[in-house]
């Protein structure tokens, strides 16, 4: 009954995702990086594709590390911290960099400085530190400084919880004093982290747009099976960092010195730089949003929702199905840019399509799947839990409750 | 000085006299008639001339006034946010530790919406100069209070003068630093009215970096002629009298064995 549509790299199968790279797009601005010479205990680790059961944060860790990440500026808060302590201790090993900070506004300023003179620079955050990291941001966002964020999502607003939620939405895409030109992969499991990682490290590279991986704490801290590898083995192109400033050459004698800024004296001047910019980030648009849906003809009801909230959403509607209803799921993977022509497509066939958005957070997918449908009058129904995660059990309640007849004659 | 004749009108293309580090193209410089940045500028661009490190140098320039030099220089330069220029030079010498990292703030970027950065930077002992002109108060702004005012000074936000028991006496940065810093640092406070004094402090604090030695800082007291309301005679008094005698000008920490070419 249902239409299965995959887009972009991530391909699932019955044992969860396996990543193949979307190489031409890739290949067009890289080139071949040879491996990474590995040594010492540490070097079989990544010798061969490894499978393992560890936490998010590890993922994370060997993430950064498989994608060639040269460097990482920390400051701890939970629920991101073993990321820091995974990647400072693999670090010394393979000729990589770490530095604590005091505070998380150094961290992503120093995180530009990396990435200025030539490399690979990373950090996590959460919470409260999501919101001063916001101030790097906004300047890598001006400057098109390439960096990339874990984002470990905790309660908010304020302190609130070190545990979990999905209330860094709007935050993470769309923080700062700006446009919110950033890209950003809601992951759903460890696998996803792992990948999307090492995505996230060449997208940044290739658009020099602030790219983020949304995770959360229960992503952080759980345990769960993933297979680690090196990008090379798969044929995956890693996109070199290439210095802004401290190029080759004697500036003013071999070359032009060069001047960044994020100042501009008159509104005119930067208009300018943001219609170019604003250009840019609409062509790369179509490029990078991923989204997974299954829907039809005669799905009655669309469960809408995004990183470990999709993978209840995804139980629930096996479930439901299993009982005769007719349920479709729809996912965006890059929460920014929102895959809304895929949405719309998804929804606009349909007149008699009732919504479902679920997150653990009030309403800030549900004003994005709002703002992508504008104009179609499909209802749609919240299950919006803030701060607290939501099970299967719960999305089939809250379906249960309202199918099929309400559906039917509802809207 | 270069401007002793300042009645004459310069022609930049004529006779420019500038270091090879100072970026004609972007002369004549931004700064107010008086203000004291250029003249810090212009000692940095001879000392970076004279150590021959043009291809080394990460300029960075905080937001403020100092902001206005982001193309001054003929070397490779950013502009940051307000306070955050250490973090980004800090970032840019931990990944390449070739780079000759400087860091230029005035004192509320460093002192005041940065002081954590400062204060972190010098006790880990980033091997980075930062230099911090201080003239008193936020000059880009109106000329607000900054934590240098001095005791009964007017500022935009302290009209009626700054009352010590309110809002405290004006920080002594480089004494801060050379508390905190681990061996190896290099502190001292310059004043553009002693320029070759303020030179060889300058080239001191880029050669501690250039040995590896540790965090180098220097405070250089300028000028605000705009801000402090104040004739040529009047600022230089200002700068050379009540701004000396609160902010003792000199070397705080000098690392020891004496760098080479210390004695100069």
């Amino acid at each position: 009954m249902k239409e299965v549509v995959r887009k972009g790299c991530t391909v699932f199968s019955d044992h969860g995702p396996a990543f193949g790279w979307d190489g031409g797009l890739l290949r067009k601005g890289g080139r071949v990086i040879k491996e990474t010479q590995l040594t010492g205990e540490y070097g079989a680790v990544l010798e061969k594709e490894q499978r393992s059961f560890m936490t998010g944060n590890e993922v994370v860790a060997w993430a950064a590390l498989a994608a060639e990440a040269d460097f990482m500026y920390g400051y701890p808060i939970t629920p991101q911290n073993e990321i820091m302590h995974y990647w400072s201790r693999l670090a010394p090993h393979f000729g990589r960099g770490f530095l604590q900070t005091e505070d998380e506004m150094a961290a992503g300023f120093a995180m530009l400085g990396g990435a200025l003179v030539g490399k690979k620079t990373f950090c996590a955050t959460a919470g409260p530190g999501n919101i001063l990291m916001q101030e790097p941001i906004a300047m890598a966002e001006m400057m098109q400084i390439p960096g990339v964020w874990i984002i470990q999502q905790r309660g908010g607003p304020s302190t609130a919880t070190v545990i979990y939620s999905q209330q860094e939405l709007r935050l993470t895409t769309a923080g700062g004093n700006g446009e919110g030109l950033r890209i950003v992969y809601s992951t759903a499991s460890h696998q996803e982290l792992f990948e999307y990682t090492i995505k996230a490290f060449n997208r940044a590279w290739q658009y020099r747009f602030p790219t983020f991986v949304l995770g959360d704490g229960y992503q952080a801290k759980l345990r769960e099976a993933v297979t680690l590898f090196r990008p090379a083995a798969k044929g995956w192109t890693l996109i070199p960092a290439e210095p802004l400033v401290r190029g080759p050459g004697i500036p003013a004698l071999d070359r032009e010195p060069v001047h960044l800024r994020n100042t501009f004296n008159i509104e005119e001047e930067l208009y300018a730089r943001l219609e170019e910019q604003l250009a840019a980030y609409e062509r790369l648009t179509p490029e990078v949003v991923e989204w997974e849906v299954e829907v039809g003809p005669e799905t009655e009801v669309l469960l809408v929702a995004h990183g470990i909230v999709a993978r209840a959403a995804k139980q629930a509607q096996k479930m439901l199905n299993q009982q005769g209803q007719k349920v479709g799921y729809f996912r965006p993977i890059t929460v920014r840019p929102f895959p809304g022509t895929a949405l719309r497509q998804a929804v606009g066939a349909n007149p008699n399509l009732r919504l479902l958005v679920v997150e653990s957070a009030y309403g800030q997918l549900l004003s994005m799947v709002k703002a992508e449908l504008y104009g179609l009058t499909n209802p749609i129904d919240t299950l919006l839990k803030p701060g607290v995660g939501v099970t299967a059990e719960e999305i089939v309640a809250t379906v249960t409750k309202r199918a099929p007849k309400e559906v039917c004659h509802g809207g | 000085m270069a401007d002793e004749k300042s009645t004459v009108v310069r022609e930049p293309t004529k006779n420019p006299n500038m270091p090879l580090s100072w970026r004609k193209e972007t002369k004549p410089h931004r700064f107010c008639p008086g203000c004291g940045h250029a003249m810090a500028l212009k000692a940095l661009g001879e000392v970076v001339d004279e150590l021959g490190i043009l291809d080394r140098v990460l300029y960075g320039c905080d937001i403020g006034c100092s902001l206005l030099s982001w193309d001054f220089f003929n070397f490779d330069s950013v502009q940051t946010h307000h306070g955050r220029t250490i973090p980004v030079v800090v970032g840019a010498k931990r990944a390449r530790p070739e780079t000759i990292g400087i860091a230029y703030m005035g004192d509320g970027g460093g002192y005041a919406i940065g002081a954590q950065h400062l204060v972190n930077a010098a006790q880990r002992g980033d091997q980075i100069t930062a230099i911090l002109a201080n003239n008193t108060l936020y000059a880009m702004t109106g000329g607000q209070l900054a934590p240098t005012t001095l005791p009964g000074q007017k500022t935009g936000t302290t009209p009626y003068g700054r009352e010590v028991r309110k809002t405290g006496s004006p920080l002594q940065g480089p004494e801060l630093v050379a508390a905190i810093a681990p061996a190896g640092a290099y502190v001292a406070r310059g004043t553009v009215g002693e320029y070759q004094q303020l030179k060889g402090y300058l080239k001191k604090a880029l050669r501690n970096q250039m040995e590896g030695r540790g965090f180098s800082f220097v405070e250089v007291l300028s000028t605000c002629p705009t801000n402090w309301r104040t004739n040529a005679k009047d600022t230089w008094a200002f700068l050379q009298g009540e701004m000396a005698r609160y902010f003792k000008v000199g070397e705080l920490r000098v690392p020891e064995p004496a760098a080479p070419g210390e004695e100069e």
